[in-house]
C-alpha cells in the first residue's frame, strides 16, 4: 500500500529498500521525514496527540499521490503518517518518491508534503506546561501549497 | 421519507460540541453545506460559538473536501472540522 496511517513507528531504511527492490528502473529516491519538535509557538511541548478522519485521510493522501504521479514521472511513492500519542523526537510522517531522475523525485516529494499539510485531515493537540492545546493551522502552509498551483 | 444524513465532528469541534457524530434529519430548506452550518449554529450555545461564520471551519461531503456551496442530500456523510494540522 502506498499510503499507511498507523500508530506504530516506521523504519525509513527498510521502507526505502523495499520500494527500490520492487523497481530497478529507479535511479533517484527523495524522502522527507517530519518529526515532533520539543517546542512550538513559544511553548515547551511534552507530547502530542494526532487525530485523523478514518477513511477520508487515506482517500485524501491517495488523491494527492495520484496528482503527483500525473504531474511527474514517479513510478514509486510511499506515504506513512502516524496517529495517536507521540513524543518530542518521534517521527510523524514519511514521504518517499522515486523515479528515474532526481528532479522529478524532489519536486514530487515536496508537492506531496505541501498538499498533505493543507488537505489531509489530521489534527495535532499539544501537551504544554500550561495544559493541552489544539495546534492552529498556519497561513504559510496554505501559501506553500498554493505556489504549486501557480507553477502548474 | 425524511432525508437523513450523518454528521461527524473532529478535533476542537468534537470537544467543544461534546459529540463526534450524529444522525440528522435534513429540513427541506437545507440543501448545501453553508445552509447546514447555519442551521446547526442556530442551535445556540456552544453550537453558535463553534460554527459561527467568524470561525475557520472546514467541511467534507462523503470524505471529499467541500465548500459552502456543496450539495447535501439524503444518505450523505458530512463532516465539520478545523483547518488541518498534520505532517
Amino acid at each position: 500500500m502506498p499510503v499507511r496511517i498507523q500508530p506504530e513507528d516506521f523504519d525509513v531504511s527498510r521502507e526505502i529498500a523495499a520500494l527500490r527492490a520492487a523497481n530497478h528502473g529507479i535511479g533517484a529516491v527523495a524522502s522527507f521525514i517530519g518529526c515532533v519538535r520539543d517546542s512550538n509557538d513559544g511553548a515547551q511541548v511534552g507530547r502530542m496527540t494526532l487525530e485523523h478522519y478514518p477513511g477520508m485521510t487515506e482517500k485524501a493522501i491517495e488523491g494527492i499521490v495520484a496528482q503527483a504521479q500525473a504531474r511527474w514521472k514517479i513510478p514509486a511513492a510511499l506515504v506513512i503518517h502516524r496517529i495517536g500519542t507521540l513524543n518530542p523526537g518521534d517521527q510523524i510522517v514519511l514521504v518517499v518518491t522515486a523515479g528515474a531522475h532526481r528532479g522529478e523525485a524532489f519536486a514530487a516529494c515536496e508537492f506531496i508534503m505541501d498538499y498533505l499539510k493543507t488537505l489531509a485531515p489530521f489534527w495535532k493537540k499539544e501537551q504544554t506546561p500550561e495544559g493541552e492545546r489544539w495546534v492552529d493551522a498556519r497561513a504559510t502552509d496554505d501559501a506553500a501549497a498554493e505556489r504549486w498551483r501557480l507553477k502548474g | 421519507m425524511a432525508a437523513t444524513i450523518k454528521v461527524l465532528y473532529f478535533a476542537r469541534l468534537r470537544e467543544q460540541l461534546g459529540r463526534g457524530e450524529e444522525s440528522f434529519v435534513l429540513p427541506a430548506e437545507v440543501c448545501d453545506i453553508g445552509a447546514l452550518r447555519a442551521h446547526l449554529a442556530a442551535r445556540g450555545g456552544v453550537w453558535a460559538e463553534a460554527l459561527t461564520a467568524q470561525r475557520l471551519v472546514r467541511a467534507a461531503v462523503n470524505q471529499d473536501m467541500a465548500d459552502a456551496a456543496a450539495t447535501v442530500k439524503d444518505g450523505d456523510e458530512v463532516a465539520f472540522f478545523p483547518p488541518v494540522t498534520g505532517g
